[in-house]
């Protein structure tokens, strides 16, 4: 019997990413130069979050037209995003053939309680989270794939690292526990127990977790690699700098090479200008993306 | 015992690792072109096949991955890794690494929202409709040459194949925990490093 969007179908899709880099792009043009560069995915958007910030107002889907542009411009995956809670941008994007979609904090969310029951969908969706509580509770949901929230559009690296570091510690805390111990912690990570049991089985998450928020240079991508990221998304960071063409090449394989210092210390010089990055405490409480969610 | 490489530029990696592992042989990552010295057989694994090639000229492997296939060692393509070794792809000028006879259709089976899994019927493997094969944008083999051995069929389209020492499949064999295909591809490895000994 043939069987679509079962948990390995889905979180399958996002294994065959790992280790890659996946772009945001607003246009044809853009996704081009993003497979050109060897992006493994792009993310189809109206604006990259740096340019979401500094328009304000309320952050909805991409346009259609700019998703099915997307998707007949290239031949790698199209990931888009839909506003946390709002079922139907999810079903619109899914019935527009988007690869994945991103229940995203980077939109203004539809709903401030509950989150999208992602097992309802065929396309399989990606999250974001800061710790493992929440990390898990949306794999409880029904999410493929998790990535870090950082901090959106800022080109600062340090709260991607941040959470990146806490889930990953926060796994190996899991994985050192007894059995009799998880539901307590449970109860205090806010985590689903069969999780977490899950978690200390396998010694690790049971889907993909990439680094988001605020990667702007090769050395950040590098970096949350380092930190035990599965792979990268590069927001605001490529189309926002001098030489997208350079840059999104130069990201892709101080991806791949993470740990090869001459390299990309070569592929580092000579990029022009990265985008201008915002300090995370000049935020007003309400700039903040990554309190989006729960 | 036999040591297997698997190409690791991009994709799924620690699965194939895991798999092999589990089927009697030893893993080597290959990122390098001298990673491919001392290694009796290769994996291409799953991944994007568009940024597996620009990684492979990237980094100049194009030529010895094409030197390494002729040196008669056994190479086995899973998705992507079928892509770079068919001879041909449908609306692509060239294919990639071209050595085994067949021409390919990339994302045959449509787009994500369309992908599968379904028991299949492998031949060469014990076992009859009960191999689960995982496809995820999968390509499948539209034809081809006297050479090819079709190895499993779906809806009439060829989904694995072997020529010679060339294995290859649509599907996805290290999303599972059933390790057959793996045991099969070691077992081609294990005849072959008898005939270099």
């Amino acid at each position: 019997m043939v069987q679509t969007g079962t948990d390995r179908v889905k979180r399958g899709m996002a294994e065959m990413q790992k280790g890659g880099v996946i772009m945001d792009v607003v246009n044809a043009e853009q996704a081009k130069i993003a497979e050109e560069a060897g992006a493994v995915a792009v993310m189809a958007l109206e604006r990259v979050p740096a340019d979401i910030r500094a328009a304000g107002g309320v952050a909805r889907m991409a346009d259609p037209t700019i998703v099915e542009e997307v998707i007949n411009a290239v031949s790698i995956p199209v990931m888009a995003k839909a506003r946390i809670g709002h079922i139907v941008e999810a079903r619109i994007l899914e019935a527009l053939g988007a690869d994945y979609i991103d229940e995203s904090e980077v939109l203004t969310p539809a709903d401030e309680v509950f989150h999208l029951n992602k097992r309802d969908f065929t396309v399989p969706f990606v999250c974001g989270a800061r710790d493992l509580g929440e990390a898990t509770r949306r794999i409880g949901e029904g999410a493929s794939m998790l990535r870090t929230k950082g901090e959106p559009g800022t080109g600062n690296i340090v709260e991607a690292v941040r959470h990146m570091r806490l889930i990953q510690s926060q796994v190996k805390k899991v994985v050192g526990m007894s059995e009799d111990e998880l539901m307590t912690e449970a109860k205090n990570l806010g985590a689903p127990y069969e999780i977490l049991l899950q978690i200390k089985r396998e010694g690790r998450l049971p889907v993909v977790n990439f680094a988001a928020g605020g990667v702007a240079s090769p050395a950040d991508a590098a970096l949350m690699m380092e930190l035990g990221a599965d792979g990268v998304f590069v927001g605001s960071g490529i189309f926002k700098s001098d030489n997208p063409e350079k840059f999104a090449r130069a990201i892709v394989e101080a991806t791949t090479h993470y740990q090869d210092y001459d390299l990309i210390a070569k592929l580092s010089k000579g990029l022009g200008t990265a985008m201008k990055g915002v300090e995370i405490s000049s935020l007003q409480p309400s700039e903040r993306m990554q309190d989006r969610g729960w | 015992m036999v040591t297997v490489g698997i190409l690791a530029l991009q994709g799924a990696i620690r699965e194939h690792a895991r798999a092999l592992e589990a089927s009697g042989a030893n893993v080597k990552i290959i990122k390098r072109i001298e990673d491919l010295e001392d290694i009796d057989g290769l994996v291409v694994p799953g991944g994007e096949s568009t940024t597996m090639r620009r990684l492979i000229d990237k980094y100049e492997m194009f030529k010895p991955l094409q030197d390494f296939a002729k040196t008669g060692k056994p190479v086995f393509g899973t998705c992507a890794g079928l892509i770079l070794m068919a001879r041909e792809i449908i609306g692509q000028e060239q294919g990639h690494l071209e050595v085994m006879d067949m021409k390919v259709h990339r994302n045959g089976f449509g787009r994500q929202r369309e992908s599968f899994e379904v028991p299949l019927t492998v031949k060469g493997l014990e076992g009859e409709g009960d191999y689960i094969g995982v496809f995820i944008r999968a390509p499948y083999i539209d034809s081809v040459g006297p050479g090819v051995e079709e190895l499993a069929t779906f809806q009439d389209r060829i989904v694995a194949a072997r020529q010679g020492r060339f294995l290859c499949c649509a599907f996805h064999p290290e999303l599972t925990d059933d390790h057959r295909m793996h045991g099969y591809f070691v077992g081609m490895v294990e005849e072959s490093k008898k005939t270099f000994a």
